[in-house]
């Protein structure tokens, strides 16, 4: 029988990190689940069950990006464009089919039945009416069916992907180039949604996207709980996807074209190909993330795809330790909540005499101070804290460059 | 015997400086050739050539019965086509085991949609196994390479390249920053080499070379100064004036 090492094992085994994430978000739903006002003593308040919900829809993004940056080395700063177009893809068919139930509603009480052309034309006003159309853009014209816009959900946001990736690792755009790219690609977008002709109804967004079609007797209550349970299994089974990805030699490759990508191309890999795999399949991941996260916040606009969302999402990844897919989980989930906490008023103000310190604004300078602390003095995040706990030490990505002397030197010290 | 390799005629320019200036070069299917020169003479950028690394100005480069021009392939494109290099300094991926290196060296397919799905089969195993034998590294394989020796990196290096099986293998400077005990390992391994492939060995040292007992082509400005056996360029005028003269 030959040695064990870490390439014979089995997938579980060589990751216990995936059995113990799976175990405590279990955990952590049944939980949720227990304290909730739908199914349980009602503890947790509605409003709070979202904005656990999507938490989690948040670390999901978070594992997306530790892929990209954290694995392939791919500092994206535009992955929140994909998650907010995930958002607007499914936002389409509620809003759509929402409007539908009303108009219909609305029509059946003059007596006569409504023809198709009426009802169309009164979800289109009701829908357009505020950026001043009254027929749905071309781009509506799936929003009737649920699983369409379900398709397109991974359709768009893996397209823009697949297109934008093509373009820009062709021409071997890397590092702060790249990154640049995918703010304008961002920022881009941005703006034209902001336009009232984007047929997305323009700075308004897409609202309402909390009202589930076909339920409209079910209470928020329950609606909350079922998508957190939805949440938290696409967490858990994208964990387990990123977890085998970047756990064979296809992790090994792209780990590899993070720490010198030229060497990989002398190996017969075609780097650029590999790169545009993982731009497309992170932004696919956000895209489902995304299409989670709205209908649990109600409503999506074009701010969404602000170029500074992106860079929170790196900011996130950072702070939890990225290279390691729980780091990205714990920073998302920490950083994000934190946020809510001090943005949403409910932290003490901290009154210094001459000045006071009001959270809502200053908590954007403790976080741009925590990220510069994290750079400097803490690279791996809080995932580190596991490292300290296993006693595991990392040799240097790259080595420092010995001279022959150095390395017959640390020849003989090997051999002792 | 047919040429694996044929540059011919190939001159790059950098910024108006001609680091290669109408190079021609040939290589058999089985044999083994040293590259001698000067600092700057234009070793490396020959290397960077052949590997699809810098495009020439002008002329053609050759590789295999068919005759495929390497100038229009990707550098992925020409090292699946059967070109391995090893650079002067040893890079391996230091974050990553010795057993991990080997395994995506293997001669296997590169795509991502195989390599995703790929899974190790027992011939893998060892096949690495006897690669990291042959390099002496077999008690090494679940040790990361950042953790390793100069001369061991270098090793792990030369295991990678004999795992991608290529026909033509160019090695920059191999013995850079071994002992002697190393240095004699590594001349048997690529005269051991050659007998199946065409290897290419850039080296500075002369003793080394005269130990690869092979065909020598001094490179001097970036075009073939002299070609032959070590004696026979050694007492070529010309060669001891460029190179050998200054010691
Ligand atoms: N990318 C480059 N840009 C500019 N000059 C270069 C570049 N690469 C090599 N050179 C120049 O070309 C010449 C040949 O270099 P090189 O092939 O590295 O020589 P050698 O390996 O024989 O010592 C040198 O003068 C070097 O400065
Ligand atoms: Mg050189």
């Amino acid at each position: 029988m030959t040695r064990q090492t870490s390439v014979e094992r089995s997938f579980l085994a060589k990751n216990p990190s995936v059995l113990w994430f799976i175990l405590i978000l279990a955990l952590f739903t049944l939980g949720v689940t227990v304290l909730s006002e739908a199914y349980g003593v009602a503890f947790l308040s509605t409003s709070f069950v979202k904005t656990l919900g999507k938490t989690l829809c948040l670390c999901l993004v978070a594992l997306a990006m530790d892929l990209i940056w954290g694995y392939a080395g791919i500092l994206s700063l535009g992955h929140m464009a994909f998650f907010a177009l995930g958002g607007y893809m499914l936002g389409m068919w509620l809003m759509y089919a929402r409007t539908e139930e009303i108009v219909v509603a609305a029509l059946a009480q003059g007596g006569l039945p409504a023809t198709p052309e009426e009802i169309g034309q009164g979800i289109a006003v009701q829908i357009f009416g505020v950026v001043g159309a009254s027929e749905l853009p071309p781009i509506w014209v799936f929003a009737h069916s649920f699983w369409a816009q379900l398709a397109l959900v991974v359709a768009v946001p893996g397209v823009l992907a697949l297109v934008f990736g093509w373009l820009a690792f062709r021409s071997r755009v890397t590092g702060v180039y790249l990154s640049i790219l995918t703010q304008a690609m961002t920022l881009a977008l941005a703006l034209y949604l902001f336009q009232n002709d984007s047929g997305l109804r323009g700075n308004n967004g897409l609202s309402g996207l909390q009202n589930m079609p076909g339920l409209a007797e079910v209470s928020q209550d329950r609606v909350s709980v079922w998508f957190f349970w939805a949440s938290a299994l696409a967490l858990g089974l994208g964990y387990v996807l990123l977890a085998w990805v970047v756990s064979g030699k296809f992790g090994s490759v792209i780990r590899a074209i993070r720490d010198d990508e030229q060497r990989v191309r002398f190996l017969g890999y075609s780097v650029e190909g590999y790169k545009l795999f993982v731009f497309t399949l992170t932004a696919v991941i956000a895209a489902i993330a995304g299409a989670l996260y709205y209908p649990q916040a109600g409503i999506i606009n074009p701010a969404e795809l602000a170029p500074i969302a992106s860079i929170y999402l790196a900011v996130w990844v950072a702070i939890g330790g990225r290279g390691r897919l729980y780091g990205a989980v714990i920073g998302a989930a920490f950083v994000s909540l934190l946020s809510s906490w001090f943005t949403g008023g409910r932290a003490p103000s901290v009154p210094l005499g001459f000045y006071t310190i009001n959270w809502v604004d200053w908590w954007l300078v403790l976080l741009g101070l925590s990220f510069v602390a994290v750079t400097l003095f803490a690279p791996k995040g809080i995932g580190g804290v596991f490292d300290l706990w296993q006693g595991v030490r990392a040799p240097d990505r790259k080595g420092a460059a010995l001279g022959p002397d150095d390395g017959a030197l640390m020849e003989k010290e090997a051999k002792e | 015997m047919s040429a694996l390799l044929e540059v011919s005629g190939v001159s790059v320019t950098f910024d108006g400086f001609r680091a290669i200036n109408n190079l021609s070069f040939s290589i058999g299917a089985q044999e083994l050739r040293a590259i001698i020169g000067p600092n700057g003479a234009g070793k490396t950028t020959f290397m960077d050539i052949v590997t699809g690394k810098t495009r020439p100005d002008t002329g053609s480069v050759t590789f295999g019965e068919r005759s495929v021009s390497l100038l229009s392939l990707s550098e992925a494109q020409i090292a699946r086509a059967g070109v391995g290099r090893k650079f002067q300094r040893p890079t391996v991926f230091e974050d990553q085991t010795v057993a991990e290196n080997l395994t995506m060296a293997l001669k296997a397919h590169r795509a991502p949609w195989r390599v995703l799905f790929w899974k190790e089969r027992p011939e893998d195993r060892t096949r690495v196994e006897a690669l990291a034998q042959e390099v002496g590294l077999a008690d090494h394989l679940p040790r990361k390479a950042g953790e390793l020796s100069h001369g061991q990196k270098q090793w792990l290096e030369i295991g990678m390249l004999l795992a991608q099986e290529p026909r033509l293998l160019l090695v920059d400077e191999p013995a850079a920053g071994m002992t002697l005990a190393e240095r004699e390992h590594t001349t048997a391994l690529l005269v051991e080499m050659a007998k199946t492939r065409a290897v290419v060995v850039v080296e500075h040292d002369m003793e080394f070379v005269r130990r690869l007992n092979c065909k020598v082509t001094v490179l001097h400005e970036g075009a073939v100064l002299a070609e032959g056996s070590l004696d026979h360029v050694t007492k070529n005028q010309q060669v001891i004036e460029v190179y050998l003269g200054r010691g």
